[in-house]
C-alpha cells in the first residue's frame, strides 16, 4: 500500500453550513454586544445561586471590552458553574470533569488569536482536576481561570467539597468533615500561576475589577470567586458580607503583589480572608516560549514550503 | 544461502539472493546501531529489507537482539531462521543458536567464549567462526581498555562476509559520527577498518547480493514510528500532546522536535488525560490534532476519547501496542488493544479504527487517518504495534509535493451554522473553528452532554435517539465507502487467512509458503478495522476455513479479538483464531503449520 486511499476533503465545511458569502465589517463598525444579544440559555442555576451575578458580570465585561462573539471562547468542566458556556452566545466548549484546563490550553496554544476564559467549580478545580490546575499555573498558559468556589459538590447534591471547611456537614460527612480544606491561593502561588486573585460574587463591582485585571494579564490568570450555594451550603460566606455582618476586608494598598512570600501569607488570613489581587508577575508565557521555539527553527527554513521542510528529513534518511 | 560446508582454504564466494543476520549482545553494545546501518545500506543499495529487535525493558543492561533480513528480492517479514548468528557473549551464543538454519553461520567473541566449551553437537550442526572481537576492537581504537565499538567493528566484519558496499557504509558511518568531536567519526572508522581488514582465514564462506529489483528507485529507510509521525505532519497535523510511555514515547520526541519547523507544537503534558484533552481542544481549534499512547495511557484516555466521540471531535488518538493487561509486558509484542480501540469506554460510542501493516504503510495510514478524521468530524484510533514501531524497513520515498497537505482551519464568516445539523444530507457534523464569526449571532457549543442541533443540552429521548443514529450512521457511510479488501492469492480455496496490522507480511509469506506446498490457502488484510470495509462475506465463501491470525489471546470464546470482531458480521462458525501470545513477531512456519493442522 503506498498512497493515499483516503483523501483530504476539499473543506472542512459541510452542507449543514450556510456559505453564503457574509459581507465583511471592520470591527470598528460593529456596535458592542449587547447583554440580549450575548446571553443564551436561560441559566438552568437555583433562584438565588451566587454564579447569577459571575454570568452577568461576565456578559458587562464583555460589553465593556467590546469583544465580538467570535473572539470569545468559553470553556468548562463539569459542575453546577460549569454549565456556563451554554449561557454565553459565544464560541463554546463543555468539556469533561476536571479537565477544562488541559482542552482550553490545547485552545490557547494552537490559537494564540483567542481569548480563553475557563470557568469551574471547586471539585473541578482542586479536586479532580488538582493536577492540571498546579500544571497550567507553572507552565503559565495564556488564559483566564474563574473558579466559583462554592464549597460543596452542588450538581451530585451536597457531597463535601476540597475547599468545605472542617466540620461542614454534608452527606458523606455527616458528621463533619475532618480533612483540612485546600486553599486555593495558596495553592496557585505556590503551583507558579502569575495573576492571583480573591473575590466574592456578592462584590458586583470588585468580582469585574479583578475579571478586568485578569484578563489583560499576559499569562495564567486564576481568581477565586465564593459564590454562595443556596441549597446545600447557605450562608457559606455570609461573614464576608458586610450586609449580612460580615466584613468584606481588601488587600492593603501597600500589598507588593509581586512579593510571593508575602502574598503567600495574607493568604493565609483568618477567615473570611482578605479579596484582591494576592499576586501578580510577569513571567514568559508557554505561549510566547513556543512561539520562540517556532521562530527560531521557522528561521532556519525561511522561504521553504512544508514539503520541502519534510523533503530535507527524508533526504538524510537515505 | 544454505551451501554445504567447504574444504577449501580460502573461502569460497557465494551469490545469494537474501540473508537473515540476527546481531546478540546486551542493550548496551550498540547491536541496534550496526542493525540500523545494514537496513540503511540496503535501502541505499535498491534492496528489501526488514528488521526485528527486542529490547528489555529495564533502564540499562540486559540481553538484546537486532535480526535484520536483507534481500533483492521481496521481504515480508524479519525472517523465521537466521542464515548467521553473530554473539557478542556466551549468554547471547547459547540463547540464539536455536534460531540458526542447520548449517549456518555463528560468529562469536572468542574473547568471552572458548572454542573447547563449544559441543560436538553444536560444532557439526552450524559452521563457527570465533573472532577476538573485544580486544581487536580495543586494540583499534587506541587501546582505551573499553570495547565500545565493537558493533562497528563487527560491522566491518559483517560488510567484508556479505561484500557489502563499503563506499557507502563508510559514507554512512561518517553521517552519523559526525557531531562535535570529530575524533568520533575517525575513532569509528577505525574500529570499522579493523573488522573489515580482519583476516577471515577461517571463515567457511563469504556471500555476495545479487543486484536488487529495485533498481533506480530512491528508497528512504526508518522505523514506523518515525513512519507515522512524519505521516501526520504530511497530513496537514500541527498540534499534538502526549505523554511518555514505551513504545509511543519516539512519535511524540520526534513531533516536538519537528512540529516547530512547521509552526506547530507538541506538548508533553502531566498526564494521559491531559495530553488527549490538550489536543481536543486544539482540534477544536480547527486544526486536526493528535494525542498517543501505549497500553495503561490508552485505558486512561477512553473517558476524553468518549467525548470526542460525543461532541463529534475530529481527533487522531495513536496506541502503539504492547503486551498488556497492566504494565504487562512493555516492550513485547502484542495486538490485545483492538476490543479498548473499538469499544473502549462507557455508552455508545462509534469511532474510526485504523491499523498500519508495515513501516510503510504507517505513513500513508496517519494522513488516511487525518483525513477521516476530518471528513467524518470523528476520533481515529491508529493501532499500530511495538513490531512495527521499532523495525526499520526500506520504502520507495513518498511524493512529498503532492501528497503533503494543508488542513489550516477556515474562519471566513458564514450565514449561519448547525454543527449537529440532523436534516444535513451527508448525515455529517461540522464544525468551524471558535473565532468564526456566524452573522445570524447564534452560536455553538461543542459538548459531552446529549444535546440539539446547535450543541445545547437536551433531555429529550426522541433527540438522544437521532442523535445517536446520527453518529452511527455517518460511520456507516464511511463503511461503505472502505475499498474493498483485496485477496492475496486465489480468490477460491480451503484456507483464507485474515490478517490485520503486523500481522500481513508474515501472513503473505504463510500463503506463499503453503501455496509451494501444494494446499489452497489464500489471504486477506483488514487494514480498516472499525468499523469494518464491505465486501468481506464475500470473500469468505470462496473458502472452506477462515482463519483470524493475530497477536492476542483466544479468551472465552477460542476466538482473538479481531476474529471476534469479525464474528458480529458474519456469524459463520468457519470463522476462526490462530492467535499467540509470546511477545514475539509471527513466525511463517508456525501460522502453516497450525492452518494445516486446523483444517484437517
Amino acid at each position: 500500500m503506498s498512497e493515499v486511499a483516503i483523501l483530504n476533503p476539499t473543506t472542512s465545511r459541510g452542507v449543514n453550513t450556510n456559505t453564503t458569502p457574509v459581507a465583511p465589517l471592520l470591527d470598528a463598525d460593529r456596535k458592542p454586544l449587547t447583554k440580549k444579544e450575548v446571553s443564551a440559555d436561560h441559566p438552568t442555576w437555583c433562584p438565588g445561586c451566587g454564579d447569577f451575578a459571575v454570568l452577568a458580570l461576565y456578559f458587562k465585561l464583555i460589553e465593556r471590552r467590546k469583544l465580538q462573539h467570535e473572539k470569545i471562547t468559553t470553556v468548562a468542566g463539569i459542575g453546577c458553574s460549569s454549565r456556563f458556556p451554554y449561557f454565553v452566545q459565544a464560541h463554546g466548549a463543555h468539556y469533561i470533569h476536571g479537565r477544562a484546563l488541559p482542552f482550553a490550553s490545547g485552545v490557547s496554544l494552537s490559537r494564540p488569536d483567542l481569548q480563553v476564559c475557563v470557568f469551574g467549580g471547586d471539585g473541578d478545580a482542586f479536586s479532580i482536576g488538582g493536577n492540571h490546575f498546579t500544571h497550567t499555573a507553572r507552565k503559565n498558559v495564556r488564559l483566564t481561570y474563574v473558579v466559583m468556589d462554592n464549597s460543596v459538590y452542588g450538581l451530585t447534591k451536597n457531597q463535601t467539597s476540597p475547599t468545605s471547611p472542617i466540620g461542614f456537614k454534608s452527606k458523606t460527612d455527616i458528621w463533619g468533615s475532618k480533612d483540612r480544606p485546600i486553599n486555593p491561593i495558596k495553592q496557585a502561588i505556590s503551583a507558579g500561576a502569575t495573576f492571583v486573585a480573591r473575590t466574592t460574587a456578592t462584590s458586583p463591582n470588585h468580582v469585574l475589577a479583578m475579571m478586568e485585571a485578569a484578563m489583560d494579564h499576559d499569562g495564567f490568570s486564576f481568581i477565586q470567586c465564593l459564590s454562595e450555594c443556596v441549597e446545600f451550603y447557605p450562608g457559606a460566606f455570609d461573614a464576608a458580607i458586610p450586609r449580612k455582618g460580615g466584613v468584606f476586608n481588601e488587600i492593603p494598598k501597600e500589598h507588593d503583589v509581586t512579593d510571593e512570600y508575602a502574598s503567600y501569607k495574607l493568604a493565609d488570613t483568618e477567615w473570611p480572608g482578605l479579596f484582591g489581587v494576592f499576586y501578580k508577575t510577569q513571567r514568559a508565557t508557554k505561549n510566547a516560549n513556543e512561539q520562540s521555539i517556532i521562530d527560531d527553527l521557522q528561521g532556519k527554513s525561511a522561504g521553504l514550503e512544508p514539503w520541502q521542510i519534510l523533503k530535507k528529513n527524508f533526504d538524510r534518511m537515505k | 544461502m544454505s551451501t554445504a560446508a567447504s574444504p577449501q582454504s580460502s573461502p569460497k564466494i557465494s551469490k545469494i539472493s537474501e540473508a537473515v543476520i540476527r546481531i546478540a549482545g546486551n542493550s548496551q553494545d550498540g547491536i541496534q546501531a550496526i542493525g540500523g546501518f545494514l537496513a540503511r545500506l540496503a535501502g541505499r543499495s535498491e534492496q528489501e529489507v526488514m528488521t526485528f529487535m527486542t529490547i528489555p525493558s529495564t533502564i540499562s543492561g540486559g540481553p538484546s537482539i537486532f535480526q535484520v533480513r536483507i534481500g533483492s528480492g521481496e521481504v515480508l517479514s524479519a525472517g523465521d531462521e537466521a542464515d548467521m548468528l553473530l554473539a557478542f557473549y556466551d549468554h547471547s551464543y547459547k540463547a540464539h543458536l536455536s534460531s540458526l538454519k542447520p548449517g549456518g553461520i555463528v560468529i562469536y567473541d572468542s574473547d568471552h567464549m572458548k572454542a573447547e566449551d563449544i559441543s560436538e553437537e553444536n560444532l557439526t550442526k552450524y559452521r563457527h567462526v570465533g573472532v577476538p572481537i573485544s580486544s581487536l576492537t580495543v586494540e583499534a581504537i587506541g587501546g582505551t581498555g573499553r570495547d565500545k565499538g565493537k558493533n562497528v567493528f563487527s560491522l566491518g566484519l559483517l560488510a567484508k562476509m556479505f561484500d557489502l558496499n563499503v563506499t557507502k557504509l563508510t559514507r554512512l558511518l561518517t553521517e552519523r559520527f559526525t557531531g562535535k568531536d570529530p575524533k568520533v567519526a575517525e575513532t569509528a572508522l577505525n574500529a570499522f577498518n579493523a573488522g573489515y581488514n580482519y583476516q577471515l582465514a577461517t571463515a567457511p564462506e563469504l556471500f555476495q547480493f545479487n543486484p536488487g529489483e529495485n533498481v533506480g528507485l530512491s528508497q528512504v529507510v526508518m522505523s514506523g514510528n518515525e513512519a507515522l509521525a512524519y505521516g501526520l505532519i504530511a497530513a496537514g497535523v500541527r498540534f499534538g500532546a502526549g505523554y511518555p510511555i514505551t513504545p509511543w514515547t519516539d512519535i511524540m520526541e520526534l513531533l516536538r522536535r519537528e512540529l516547530p519547523k512547521y509552526g506547530g507544537s507538541f506538548q508533553q503534558c502531566e498526564d494521559e488525560i491531559a495530553s488527549i484533552s490538550m489536543a481536543i481542544g486544539a482540534s477544536w481549534g480547527g486544526r486536526v490534532a493528535v494525542t498517543g499512547s501505549s497500553g495503561p495511557g490508552i485505558s486512561l484516555k477512553t473517558e476524553a476519547l468518549g467525548w470526542a466521540v460525543m461532541a463529534e471531535m475530529p481527533l487522531i488518538v495513536v496506541d502503539i501496542q504492547r503486551g498488556g493487561p497492566s504494565t504487562g509486558m512493555p516492550t513485547s509484542i502484542e495486538q490485545s488493544d483492538l476490543n479498548i480501540a473499538c469499544f473502549g469506554g462507557h455508552g455508545d460510542s462509534p469511532r474510526v479504527v485504523i491499523a498500519p501493516s508495515s513501516v510503510e504503510d504507517c505513513f500513508y495510514t496517519a494522513i488516511e487517518a487525518v483525513n477521516i478524521a476530518r471528513k467524518y468530524s470523528t476520533p481515529v484510533v491508529i493501532l499500530s504495534d511495538q513490531g512495527i514501531a521499532t523495525r526499520i524497513e526500506a520504502f520507495k520515498e513518498p511524493d512529498l509535493q503532492n501528497i503533503v497537505q494543508d488542513i489550516s482551519p477556515d474562519l471566513t464568516p458564514v450565514t449561519d451554522h448547525k454543527p449537529y445539523d440532523l436534516s444535513a444530507p451527508d448525515g455529517i457534523t461540522r464544525h468551524l473553528a471558535p473565532g468564526t464569526r456566524i452573522a445570524s449571532g447564534k452560536y455553538p457549543v461543542v459538548t459531552g452532554l446529549e444535546h440539539d442541533e446547535l450543541g445545547h443540552p437536551t433531555g429529550s429521548a426522541k433527540l438522544h435517539v437521532q442523535m445517536v443514529a446520527k453518529r452511527r450512521n455517518k460511520l456507516k457511510k464511511l463503511a461503505s465507502e472502505l475499498p474493498v479488501p483485496v485477496v492475496y492469492g486465489a480468490a477460491e480455496g480451503q484456507i483464507l487467512l485474515v490478517s490485520w496490522g503486523s500481522s500481513q507480511g508474515p501472513v503473505q509469506e504463510a500463503v506463499k509458503l503453503s501455496r509451494a506446498a501444494g494446499h489452497a490457502v489464500s489471504a486477506v488484510h483488514i487494514k480498516y478495522i472499525h468499523p469494518l470495509p464491505p465486501g468481506l462475506d464475500n470473500i469468505f465463501a470462496g473458502f472452506s476455513h477462515v482463519f483470524v491470525v493475530e497477536l492476542n489471546d483466544e479468551g472465552f470464546a477460542g476466538i482473538g479479538q479481531m476474529g471476534a470482531l469479525i464474528r458480529t458480521y458474519i456469524p459463520d462458525a468457519k470463522i476462526r483464531g490462530i492467535t499467540k501470545t509470546d511477545g514475539l513477531t509471527w513466525k511463517v512456519k508456525d501460522i502453516v503449520d497450525r492452518a494445516l493442522q486446523m483444517a484437517k
